[in-house]
């Protein structure tokens, strides 16, 4: 009998690398670390060591972060979702008009008040997940790129925020539908939503699939993985997740008004890129998608603590946003490289 | 060589418009053999692996699996009767590693909550170094994502994947093309392994020398037509490349059935 001794390892010897969060982690110390010393030159005061000042910058991206999270597992297909934004205010447009109080003069539905919480949350939900299908299957079926579908959807859904109420802000929710977005709700919300595809993606068959439909979709389709099936599925929660996001950012304003959530989808997709996910699919993860949050917020809130003036800073949220990309580009060289 | 026959082809017959690719093709394979189909570029092989394959379907003609004629609708429905292909462009998932590529599509679950089932990781790994044992593959770290590995472990990988399932046949399209010396060693002594596991396999390949040390008959094909089929202890080199480039012809179907 012949042995196989011959079959030696080919490669390069065993090495630990560090999870490519370690990274984004150590780029969230340094960011938070400058502010902290610019803080101290600008203000005289600490920007880190303030519970308050440091929730707030937490609750301030949860809502986004939230919408980040359905990004995250979009963009590990090698997708997009631009309609994010406009889903989560034609969701909180829909949903406030069903949790509306029935003291409320101008309500919606006066006949459909003071209903429970449930109804206006499952209807907003579904909306959401509806807008999300509608994306996926012009994605799966028409092989039309994500960029132009979710474009059209987010034209879409922003029209029909508008013509719902033609224009009118809906308010007066009641209170148990407003206590969804009271106090540290946000925050808690985003952390069981971050946790809940944090398992997902890492230990199970929908996680597997995404990375490998992200990773080699020929691959994934010759393996006998139901592609269309599978981004069907990924579009139509990040829908329902932009859908979450609105009733909590509705029910925290408890008003929905026209021009919610504009732009939220650029600032998800930025936090995505900021945490490692690959715009070219295959790579990233909840975790550092957290972290990009975060560092997401610690520059926004650090320029406002550093009295830097709200034009100056959405021009350097522009930057951030490009420069992420930047970044992801860089890295992708690199790995290139080696 | 005797034995039952595993694959059949009568007549097969591809057409592309105008273009006649593979032209009447009578084949057949035993089991436990390993043949290699050879020819120049453009002579059919491929055409020929991809419509026993699923790939594609073909124009006119007849394939018989294991005893039944099959109509293969596509690759996953011939993976499921039990034939499995190595691609020539590797289908493996860059950003996954060893056990995540070879279940690809086969994953080991917990219990079925649909595309929420959780995987079992460990029941994966252990049968993937059960496989990579079995092929004499070794590769340092199975954790190590596929991007950050050699074409020879890669090739290897994907090759472990067909033959780790208790496939009924194993088909190669040029499994070493890429290859350097030691990787195509590596890659040369697994296909052996298979052999003496007595698993079937149709190696499609550029290379004489490798034909000739791996398999026990050689099918050659020129211009869309099978023009011989030689057992590999009863020819030559010279022979094989006068089949191959048409200078000795007419051996065709009697050689088929010596």
């Amino acid at each position: 009998m012949a042995t196989t001794t011959t079959t030696t390892a080919v490669g390069e010897p065993k090495r630990r690398v560090l999870p490519p969060e370690f990274n984004v982690f150590i780029g969230l110390l340094v960011i938070a670390g400058i502010f902290e010393l610019l803080g101290w030159f600008v203000r005289g005061d600490s920007f880190l060591f303030n519970l308050q000042r440091v929730s707030i910058i937490i609750l301030q991206v949860s809502v986004i972060g939230i919408i980040a999270v359905g990004m995250t597992q979009v963009i590990i297909t090698g997708g997009i979702d631009l309609s994010s934004g406009s889903v989560l205010a034609m969701t909180a447009f829909i949903a406030m008009s069903f949790a509306q109080v029935s003291s409320n003069a101008r309500a919606v539905y006066p006949s459909l008040t003071d209903l429970p919480v449930i109804v206006p949350v499952a209807i907003g939900l579904g909306v959401g997940l509806l807008a999300g299908l509608i994306n996926g299957v012009l994605i799966a079926y028409t092989k039309i790129p994500p960029f132009i579908a979710t474009l059209g959807m987010m034209v879409t859904a922003r029209g029909v925020a508008n013509w719902y109420t033609r224009g009118q802000p809906v308010s007066f929710p009641t209170e148990s539908y407003a206590s969804i977005g009271q106090g540290m709700m946000p925050v808690i919300i985003f952390a069981i939503v971050a946790v809940l595809f944090h398992i997902l993606l890492k230990y199970t068959l929908y996680g597997r699939r995404t990375y490998a439909v992200g990773s080699n979709e020929q691959a994934a389709r010759v393996s006998g993985i139901n592609v269309e099936r599978h981004l069907m599925l990924v579009y139509a929660i990040a829908g329902g997740l932009s859908a979450l996001a609105g009733i909590v950012l509705s029910a925290r304003g408890q008003t929905a008004q026209g021009g919610m959530g504009l732009m939220y989808e650029l600032q998800a997709i930025a936090m995505t890129v900021i945490g490692g996910t690959s715009l070219t699919g295959g790579r990233g993860s909840i975790i550092g998608t957290t972290l990009g949050m975060i560092i997401f917020g610690v520059i926004t809130s650090g320029f406002t603590f550093i009295r830097v003036s709200a034009y100056y800073q959405e021009i350097i949220m522009g930057i951030i946003i490009v420069g992420a990309v930047v970044l992801d580009v860089y890295r992708q060289r690199l790995r290139g490289r080696i | 060589m005797d034995g039952k026959i595993i694959l059949r082809t009568e007549a097969l017959t591809k057409h592309y418009g105008g273009v006649r690719a593979l032209e009447e093709a009578n084949f057949e394979l035993r089991e436990g053999e390993h043949v290699a189909v050879v020819g120049d570029n453009g002579a059919g092989k491929s055409t020929f692996v991809r419509q026993i394959t699923g790939v594609e379907q073909p124009t006119s003609g007849t394939i018989f699996f294991d005893g039944q004629e099959v109509h293969f609708k596509s690759p996953i429905e011939a993976r499921d009767a039990g034939i499995e292909t190595v691609f020539q462009n590797l289908a493996l998932a860059d950003d996954l590693d060893v056990p995540a590529n070879l279940f690809l599509g086969r994953e080991e679950i917990y219990f079925n909550l649909g595309p929420f089932s959780f995987l079992n990781e460990r029941k994966m790994m252990e049968r993937t170094e059960e496989a990579l044992r079995a092929t004499g593959v070794k590769i340092p770290d199975l954790r190590n994502k596929i991007r950050n590995m050699s074409g020879g472990q890669r090739q290897c990988v994907a090759i472990s994947r067909s033959a780790s399932f208790a496939s009924k046949l194993i088909i190669m399209d040029e499994p070493t093309a890429a290859l350097g010396v030691q990787e195509t060693a590596q890659v040369e002594n697994i296909i052996r392994g298979l052999k003496r596991r007595g698993v079937p396999l149709i190696l499609v390949s550029h290379n004489l020398r490798q034909v000739f040390d791996l398999v026990d008959r050689i099918w050659i094909f020129r211009r869309g037509r099978i023009v011989g089929a030689v057992d590999r202890n009863k020819t030559d080199g010279n022979e094989i490349v006068s089949l191959i480039t048409g200078v000795k012809t007419g051996v065709g179907e009697e050689a088929a059935f010596i």
